[in-house]
């Protein structure tokens, strides 16, 4: 008792008087919270831990790509890893605020294929490596349905068809890729028409028709509770936490993948981080096929690399196969829509300003 | 000083020690000041070191961005050179693909589509494109460069890149303000569709002026009712208070959701009695009003502490007085009791009205539409669009405006003002 | 309660007022308290939603579940699975996240609000003096932690911090929270001085006191109410923070409100209302002791129950 209280104290005493000098075997990587790091901590943080002997710091932010910028800038780097969106990711590295990773480096597939290969396309940047693949989607409460669910994206924004309140994220990113694809447009003609303004007008007028209808939300978490609540009939969402809602919690939700919108996960490291090596065999550790394949077992995000689809066994649970939940899966691949970064990157704070003053009006 | 050296004449009164009566009060009055300001002094150190200072050296970034001058040498050295605007000959496009192949190898070819993105949407992926290729770039490096892109033969874009190679602009606050340079270098204000800055300056400073009155109609009868009871009730009472204060606003802002949502517990209870139909629920939340309730249960606090502390330390023997003196009730509360109390209202409302300006998320999770405020672009400018020298331009404006609007409000309820009597 | 009714030669319009009076405070209170009392029962909701379920509402023992407050305890500990014994709990003390953002929380929240009160305290006795040069301009400097957006403060300090090593300490985070509350500390107190009565502390020096026995005999008790309130705001201030937190601290110093606002992409759980229910019963604890101790010394000395 004395005893921790001295240790306790002493190491207040250390940590008010300078930074705790970590260990040289220990890393920090910074991730999302809550399940998502928790599948990230089972899948490859304690096996990681346990086979190199070193310590993984987990720590939670709400976006853990905010430090990164202000952290390096100001030339004061804790962070060694860090699970940031695609968008981010690739800013960031045209910044050089992260560091580059070879993906020779990285294990090959167990069949031999070459990382550079096994890796959806996409999944694989100058700086960062994917670990997962989520998409928007929407979902719905099937108790509202019964006899004819909706099926496409244009279901979506038909409020006379499918009466009741829609959920959408409040901003202009996945909403005006969904009205266009809602409007007529395929997906893999979505960006195209959104480059020229009368695609962008017309994105806006096809949200103009459900405009009055629409409960704006911020954070992923709103979604499910909108469902759960009976606030809203229809949402997008992130797939992964209307599958916990639907099969740990037993909702009566149901996911409609058509015109979904992929995007990725993507470990990276940041410039000057203090143990780059150990961050980098931590990375390539993690993504490797069976650690991807592993981390379905927690969460319902699907695996960068193609050969960890076979791999991909069963939930927690011990009885739901997470194959058929994959965003990935085939037959959700008919309308999917990878998310574009150069675009977003070119046009987001126009697009914004937009969709505020859209909002305003 | 010593006072026999001075001899004084009899009319002037004197202090004790023989100084000159109006010496003696200058010096003391010198020693006041002093001493008033020796005592503020510890905090002045303090802040100004570990605030001022640092905030002052990210507010700075609102008229310095080295993105683009930094990472492009060659460029500002020719637009130092050359006056010419619009599209440069040989020579202009020879240092663009010089240093488009410098900040390649650097990797800071980003940063500077991420500049010019900033004034022409859209360019980013101009310059993160051509540094991919600038190295195989052979002259003529004009035909070289337009035959990657068209739009490098912009006169435009080449009119921002000149503004840009200078690292202190103004930019950001024409942007801030919904203003641009249009194409021939004039300030016009930005297209309509665009323009949310100063409409979001405007509501954020309505909004939180409301929330200020709601709070102070609220919290003056509460502060008025624990001053006025026994400690024994009132501090009992005073927990009503505190709780929701030490709550978490996350906890709160939850709590109001599942309290008024349209299937939510008020509702709920409205259908049960009857009062309105399963078909008629009121829409309280996602919406102007859920941010006004939200922000006022949440800032309450901050109103009914001052109040109270200020009406605690108010004699109750005044009131007492005036009643006895044949005033009616009203009159004695009103010109008696009331005036007493403004220092603490000047206090809540000030700390009420600058709080809500600065609350952002409770209004983004339940204003649904109307969520948006001047807070939330500052937020979103730092952590998603990276737009640093925007946001701190944005925070400026805020800055100055709030502390233009307490100047007026310190001249008008001000504690100079506020002399009892 | 005695004390709510009028002297018997009120007119009935005056104990009418008084009765409209009472009904608005009491209406305002339960504007006040509703929120923090749905959030309790809803800390036993067996679904991970903030939605009073069906089962809920029929009282059935299924609907409710002790999960959050479990959660609380296990999360982030090492075996959370092992038996319950004296070694389970000094895991939980170790290593539980929850209860290692509540510690943090603690230790920054009260040292900051210390700091904060006693400089912010001490500027204002000056600053609410008459003959204070620049009183406007400096007053404006000292409140302008207050405006200026959490984000932009926290990312220059971190600039700072970095600079001068304070980046990811106990003590960096300490003085931010400090900064931060100072503008609540200055205009509270100073509030209470506009009607302090400056003969006091002339004649007490008069009486030969010395400026400190002024300040805490004198001055003190009769601001006190004001010095209070400021001392609350600047702890709720840290208490509640949570984008300096994330610039400035390392990754064992998260406090409590950054762990309830972690996940909030994936999930929000009942957990944060459990911790709420905790600190709700903790802090009636905390006032109705500190109320009982305080009828217990007016006792003590005589004095008729105020």
């Amino acid at each position: 008792m004395n005893m921790t209280r001295l240790t306790a104290s002493t190491v207040l005493a250390a940590s008010l008087f300078g930074a705790t000098l970590a260990r040289a075997d220990e890393i920090t990587v910074v991730s999302w919270g809550g399940a998502y790091t928790k599948s990230q901590v089972e899948a490859y943080q304690k096996p990681w831990m346990e086979k190199t002997g070193n310590k993984v710091n987990s720590v939670d932010a709400d976006n853990p790509a905010t430090p990164i910028k202000a952290q390096v800038e100001a030339g004061n780097v804790s962070i060694d890893v860090a699970d940031v969106e695609y968008s981010d990711a690739v800013r960031f590295c045209d910044e050089g605020l992260i560091v580059p990773i070879d993906p020779a480096t990285l294990p090959a597939a167990p069949d031999g294929t070459a990382a550079e290969e096994d890796f959806i396309k996409g999944a694989l940047t100058d700086c960062a490596v994917a670990s997962i693949v989520w998409s928007t989607v929407y979902a719905y409460d099937k108790s509202k349905f019964p006899d004819a669910p909706p099926k496409t994206m244009a279901d979506f924004f038909d409020t006379k068809k499918f009466p009741g309140k829609r959920g959408l994220r409040k901003a202009a990113k996945a909403n005006l890729e969904m009205a266009l694809m809602a409007d007529g447009v395929p997906a893999d003609k979505v960006y195209e028409e959104l480059n020229t303004p009368e695609g962008v007008d017309r994105a806006f007028k096809k949200l103009d028709t459900i405009k009055s209808d629409i409960v704006w939300w911020e954070a992923g978490a709103q979604p499910p509770q909108l469902l759960a609540d009976g606030e809203v009939a229809m949402t997008t969402a992130y797939n992964g936490r209307i599958f916990n809602a639907a099969i740990e919690e037993n909702k009566p939700f149901e996911i409609v993948w058509d015109g979904q919108i992929l995007d990725f996960d993507l470990f990276v490291i940041p410039k000057g981080a203090p143990h780059e090596e150990l961050a980098k065999d931590f990375i390539a550790f993690a993504t490797d096929t069976q650690r991807l394949a592993d981390q379905a077992k927690w969460i319902a995000y699907g695996p960068a690399r193609k050969s960890s689809a076979d791999l991909v066994g069963k939930f927690q649970d011990g009885k739901t196969d997470m194959a058929p939940h994959m965003p990935t899966a085939p037959d959700h691949m008919d309308n999917a829509l990878v998310n574009d970064f150069e675009f977003w990157a070119d046009h987001d704070t126009e697009l914004n300003e937009r969709f505020n003053a859209w909002l305003a009006s | 000083m010593t006072d026999a050296a001075i001899e004084i004449p009899r009319y002037q009164l004197t202090a004790a020690d023989g100084t000159p009566l109006k010496l003696a009060m200058a010096r003391a009055t010198r020693r006041a000041r002093l001493r008033a300001f020796a005592l503020v002094l510890p905090l002045l150190v303090f802040v100004v070191v570990t605030f001022a200072v640092p905030i002052g050296q990210m507010l700075y970034r609102s008229v310095h961005n080295d993105q683009f001058s930094a990472h492009m040498p060659n460029l500002v050295a020719f637009f130092a050179a050359d006056e010419t605007k619009g599209v440069p000959g040989e020579e202009g496009f020879a240092a663009l693909a010089k240093d488009l192949d410098l900040s390649r190898e650097e990797r800071s070819i980003g940063e500077v589509g991420t500049r010019i993105n900033y004034e022409i949407a859209g360019t980013r992926s101009l310059f993160t494109s051509a540094g991919r290729k600038a190295s195989k770039l052979e002259p003529p490096y004009k035909e070289a460069i337009l035959a990657l892109d068209k739009q490098w033969g912009d006169p435009e874009l080449w009119n921002v890149m000149r503004r840009a190679s200078s690292p202190h602009t103004l930019s950001f606050y024409l942007a801030a303000l919904d203003l641009q340079y249009d194409k021939s270098g004039a300030i016009v204000s930005a297209p309509e569709d665009r323009r949310i800055y100063v409409p979001l300056f405007i509501r954020t400073l309505w909004l939180s002026g409301l929330i200020a009155g709601l709070c102070l109609l609220l919290g003056f009868p509460v502060a008025h009712l624990l001053a006025t009871l026994p400690l024994r009730y009132s501090n009992l009472l005073m927990i009503f208070v505190l709780l929701p204060f030490w709550t978490s606003l996350l906890v709160r802002t939850t709590s109001w959701m599942v309290l008024l949502q349209s299937q939510g517990v008020v509702n709920d209870i409205l259908v049960s009695l009857g009062i309105v139909g399963e078909s008629g629920r009121i829409q309280m939340m996602y919406n102007e009003a859920g941010t006004i309730i939200a922000m006022t249960h949440i800032l309450l606090p901050f109103m009914i502490l001052p109040l109270y502390s200020v009406m605690k330390t108010i004699p109750p023997r005044y009131y007492r007085a005036a009643l006895s003196l044949g005033a009616t009730p009203w009159t004695a509360f009103w010109k008696v009791y009331f005036p007493q109390t403004v220092p603490g209202i000047g206090a809540g409302v000030l700390l009420v009205f600058i709080l809500a300006i600065g609350y952002y998320i409770t209004p983004a999770l339940v204003g649904g539409a109307s969520g948006q405020l001047i807070s939330n672009l500052i937020a979103f400018h730092m952590q998603k669009s990276l737009n640093w020298s925007l946001a701190a331009a944005l925070a400026t404006l805020l800055l100055a405006g709030v502390i233009l609007l307490y100047w007026l409000y310190d001249r008008l309820v001000g504690i100079d003002n506020m002399k009892l009597g | 309660m005695s004390v709510l009714k009028l002297p018997p030669y009120a007119s009935p319009l005056e104990k009418a007022w008084r009765v409209t009076y009472l009904v608005i405070c009491a209406a305002i209170l339960l504007f006040l308290i509703a929120p923090i009392l749905i959030v309790i029962p809803l800390s036993f909701n067996a679904e991970p939603y903030f939605t009073f379920t069906r089962k809920m509402l029929s009282f059935d023992p299924a609907g409710y579940s002790m999960r959050w407050y479990d959660q609380i305890l296990t999360f982030g500990m090492a075996a959370p699975g092992a038996p319950r014994n004296a070694s389970w709990w000094l895991d939980v003390w170790e290593n539980a996240k929850w209860v290692e953002a509540a510690q943090n929380s603690v230790i920054i929240g009260v040292s900051a609000t210390l700091l904060a009160t006693v400089l912010g305290t001490t500027a204002a006795l000056g600053l609410s003096r008459p003959d204070m040069p620049f009183r406007r301009a400096i007053m404006g400097l000292l409140i302008s932690p207050m405006i200026v957006p959490l984000i932009i403060t926290a990312t220059g300090l971190f600039f700072f911090y970095s600079e001068t090593g304070l980046a990811h300490t106990y003590l960096g985070i300490i003085m931010a929270h400090a900064t931060l509350g100072i503008p609540f500390v200055i205009i509270t107190v100073t509030a209470t001085l506009v009607g302090f009565d400056h003969s006091l502390t002339r004649a007490a020096a008069n009486l030969g006191a010395p400026p400190p026995l002024i300040f805490f005999k004198v001055i003190l008790p009769l601001i006190l109410p004001g010095v209070i309130s400021g001392a609350l705001f600047a702890f709720v201030t840290s208490f509640d923070e949570v984008v300096v937190v994330l610039f400035v601290a390392g990754y064992d110093q998260q406090t409590l409100p950054r762990q309830m606002w972690n996940g909030i992409r994936e999930q929000i759980s009942p957990t944060i209302l459990a911790v709420a229910t905790i600190l709700v019963i903790f802090s009636v604890a905390l006032l109705a002791t500190v109320e009982l101790l305080r009828r217990r010394s007016e006792r003590l000395r005589g004095l008729s129950p105020g």
